[in-house]
Formats: C-alpha cells, structure tokens, sequence
C-alpha cells in the first residue's frame, strides 16, 4: 500500500551539522503514529521540513506517493498536508470564528458552506463556541490548541502534523484533545503523526511509535510494546 | 463664530485627505510591518499620470481612474522589485530603502516635468457654499468629503467581510501559520501594497487641486500630516488613521486660521509630542510596546 505520507533520505542541517540525517519514515492512511524523543532529537524540524517551512539539503516527502518537494507551503496544505505547529498557532489578532473560517477556506467553497463547515467545529468542540467573538489572545492555552486543531481539521486534510498539543496544558484538557484526535482519525481516515513529549498520552492514542535521537530514527514499533519496553523507555524517553 | 464654523468645516474635509493617506500607511504597515517613506513620492508620480491622462483626453474621471491603477502598479512595483529583496529581519533596512526611493522618484520627477506647479482643474467649483450668510463647503469640498467616506466605507468592507479581507489580515498578523492554511502571503503581500498606493494616489490627487498646484513635492506636507496621524492612532488602526486625520485637518484648519500659515507644523509636532508623552503606542493601539 502506497503510504500517506513518506520521508526519504530528508537531510536538514544547520550551519553544517544535520539535524536530521538520511531520515525515512513512511505512516500508513489512517495510522496514527507518536513521534517521540529527547528535546533536540529533530522532532520539529522533521515537521517543518515535512511541511515547507523549514527546506531540506537533501530527500523528499511524499504525500499518497505524489512527491511535494517542489512545492511551496500552501500548495503542500491545499493538497492535504496540514501541520499544527507547537504553540502560538492561532492567529491572536482574529477572532476564533475568524480563525476557523481561515480554515475553512480551501476545501469549503462559497459562504454557506464554510459556515456549515465552522458550525460542525462547534459541535466538536464546545468550548469554543462560547467564545466565537473573543480574539485569539484572550483564549486559555487549551482553547487555543482546540482552536488550532478545529482548524487544521477543518481543512480536511489527508495527513495532519502536530507539534506537542499537549504543552503546557493540564491534563484533563490532553485527554480531551486526544480523544477527539483518536475519534477523527478512527471516523475519517485522518493520518496523523504526533510529535509529543508527553509519551503517555501519546501512546495512548497511537497505533505506532517511532523515537528520534540525535536526527535519526532509533525505534520503530507498534506504541503498546513501545510503552511495555523498559530498555527503550529508560535509554529514549526518560520514564 | 461664522469663522469658526467655516474653518472647521474645511479641517474637516482637509482632515479626510489626511485620513485617506494615513490610511494607506496603516494598509502598508500592515501587510509589510513598514513604515512606507516613499509613499508620498510614488503617490505623487501616479497623480502625474493622472495630470497626463486628463490631459489628453479632458476628463478627470479618467485621470483618477489613471492614478488609482498607477497608484497600485506602481506600490506593487516597489513591493516585487525592491521590498522583496531587502531583510526583513528588523525594520531599518527597509525604510532606508524607501527613503532611498523617495529621493530617486523625486528627482526624476522633477528632471521630467522641472520645478514648477502645474495647475490641476478641480471637476467642481472651489468656491464655498454659502448657508444662511455663513460660507461652508465648496462642493469641491464635498465631493471630496464623498469620495473618501466611500473609500473608508470600501476598505473596512473589504477587510473585514470578505474573505480576501480575511486572508489579508491573517497573512499580515502571522504569515506563517497563514501559510500552513493554504493562505498565498506572498501574494497577500503584493496586494496590501498596491492597495496601499492606490488609496495614498487618490489622496494625493484629491489634495492637489486645493493646493498651489503638481510638483514633484505636492504630496510632502500631506505625507508628514499623515505619518503624524498614523502614529497618533496608532499604525495598526484605520479607526486611529481616520479619527486621527480629521482632527490633524481641523487642528491644522484652526492654527491656520487663527494663528497663520507659518505656526501649523508647529502645532502637529505639539500635538505629536502630546500624544507620544501621554499614550506612546499611538492612542488606538492595541498592543502595549511597538516594534518600531
């Protein structure tokens, strides 16, 4: 099977030392995969250098075997590549019904589809709801993280990058984050790689975890035995 | 008493010019987080190819039509060919670029067309209305006043009901996250410009007909009374640029006045310095500490 999304022999480097070396990792449709590993391990840049934002010196990423290397950042998200980058996503100058019609631009055609699409958001997640007319700035840490992710999902993209959702965040309002996440991808087929510290909880929600060290990947396997492996979760991630 | 109310009457549509273009430096320091110094020199160039157009087919209607187009060909002219290439990083490259530009705009303006004022026809008459003995407006003046309610009534619709609007103001406040939406910035940016220098051209044309006359400096003093209002209200906010210009156009209409010509720059570099002791981010800014 032909995977979502593929990295291949992606090569990132600052001021010549790599921060990702020769890097492959392909995720199946609708796996969700945990991206762990030390701060430093690359983890972001793998993100960004999947996205656009961040250009690699070498490799190429491929989405459903359409390879995206050439393409700018927008034209990586309007063909359903979407990153949630880690924290101050939301635009703060907009309001949260602003940010989600953002959104909503691409894959929802004409006003009154957009705004059947945002609706939807609302259902999803019900805080926000309550706060369509607040701006971006005066939201809770975790409304902005369900802002930005109601957003990004709004997109309907193919493969959905996210970049620690659970900083900073208090543990009720991770799980809440991760249930809805683990509901969307079982219901829609969403592919999904998350980049977390938090390896509990990403575990919890994964199907496979794959850990990074030093730009290159370390482990590969399914998140349950990841999670039981006492040599790995003492030697990687630090629990 | 009558005095007054004509001096305020024409500080008001005097301070509506004012607001336009203060408006265009909120347009540009929104999508570029520039301080656009050469707006005066590029809106003035556009107001020759107006003065050039009327001329040749004797209506003004197509010469605002000119500058408008020119206004913006030529911003986004600037933003592509020259903005685009300087660093980005802080904010100094790019005003000493534009007051670079300024200097080689102006100075090939006046080897074009030499140092005098070319008198521009207004479509209206100059002459002020008189209501119940007291004279008011012209309807030149009135016009004016027209054109640019319109032109604020436009914009506001733009940015905040439509989508471009939306994509414009996202594009300015967090290029990239806008970007990962799908949101072309680039291009976002480009237009920011030539709407910009689109709205500083109509400004500008609108100005000089009151004014002695076109030269390569008809718009220097309006983009000083300008730059005052933008950072007065602060240079995130139209409503700042326009409460802001209407009452520099007063201020500036009273001092005149009562006071004399020579005492008005006087009094908008008071008034700056006023503002700037009391509320330093302008007076409708939303943020506490500007960037530059």
């Amino acid at each position: 099977m032909t995977p979502a999304l593929a990295v291949d022999g992606l090569t990132v480097g600052y001021a010549g030392a790599p921060v990702l070396d020769d890097l492959r990792l392909e995720v199946a449709p609708g796996e969700v995969v945990a991206l762990l590993g030390a701060n430093g391990a690359g983890k972001t840049t793998l993100l960004r250098a999947a996205s656009g934002l961040t250009p690699p010196r070498a490799g190429r990423v491929l989405l459903d075997g359409a390879d995206l290397t050439a393409l700018s950042v927008e034209d990586r998200a309007r063909r359903g590549l979407a990153q949630v980058p880690e924290g101050r996503s939301v635009v703060t100058e907009l309001t949260v019904d602003e940010n989600l019609h953002l959104g909503a631009l691409w894959c929802h055609p004409g006003r009154a589809a957009r705004r059947a699409a945002v609706a939807r958001t609302y259902d999803l997640f019900e805080p926000l709801a309550r706060r369509r007319t607040s701006l971006g700035h005066q939201l809770s840490g975790g409304e902005r993280q369900m802002l930005a992710l109601g957003r990004a999902l709004l997109a309907r993209p193919r493969v959905l990058l996210l970049d620690e959702p659970s900083l900073g965040l208090a543990p009720r309002v991770v799980a809440q984050l991760m249930g809805v996440l683990r509901t969307t991808a079982r219901e829609t087929g969403l592919t999904v790689l998350l980049a977390e510290q938090n390896v509990t909880s990403a575990l919890s929600i994964a199907d496979r975890g794959v850990v990074l060290s030093l730009g290159a990947v370390v482990a590969d396997a399914p998140a349950a035995e990841l999670a039981g492996d006492p040599t790995l979760r003492h030697a990687y991630l630090g629990f | 008493m009558d005095r007054l109310v004509f001096l305020l009457a024409t500080g008001l549509a005097r301070g509506l010019v004012v607001a336009l273009f203060a408006l265009s430096l909120v347009i540009v320091w929104r999508a570029a987080r520039l301080v656009n110094f050469a707006q005066a020199a590029t809106a003035t160039a556009a107001v020759f190819a107006a003065f050039a157009v009327t001329g040749a087919t004797g209506s003004f209607w197509a010469g605002l039509a000119a500058a408008l187009l020119a206004g913006a060909a030529l911003s986004a002219a600037v933003e592509r060919g020259l903005m685009r290439r300087v660093p980005q990083a802080t904010p100094l490259p790019g005003m000493i670029v534009a007051i670079g530009l300024v200097m080689v705009l102006q100075s090939a303006l006046g080897i074009a067309f030499g140092p005098r004022h070319r008198p521009m026809v207004a479509p209206f008459d100059e002459r002020p209305l008189v209501v119940g003995g007291v004279p008011l407006l012209s309807p030149y003046d009135l016009f004016v006043l027209v054109v640019a309610l319109a032109v604020v009534g436009l914009l506001a619709w733009l940015f905040n009901g439509t989508s471009l609007g939306l994509q414009l103001r996202a594009s300015a406040a967090a290029p990239e996250v806008s970007r990962l939406l799908g949101v072309r910035v680039p291009r976002m940016v480009t237009l920011g410009w030539a709407l910009s220098g689109a709205v500083a051209a109509l400004a500008a044309l609108l100005l000089v007909p009151t004014e002695l006359g076109l030269n390569a400096h008809s718009a220097d003093l309006l983009f000083v009374h300008a730059f005052t209002v933008a950072v007065l209200g602060g240079l995130d906010s139209p409503t700042g640029a326009l409460v802001g210009g209407v009452a520099v156009g007063v201020l500036v209409s009273l001092v005149t006045g009562y006071l004399g010509a020579g005492v008005a720059p006087l009094a908008v570099l008071a008034l700056l310095t006023l503002v700037l002791l009391v509320r330093p981010g302008g007076i409708f800014a939303t943020t506490e500490v500007r960037t530059a």
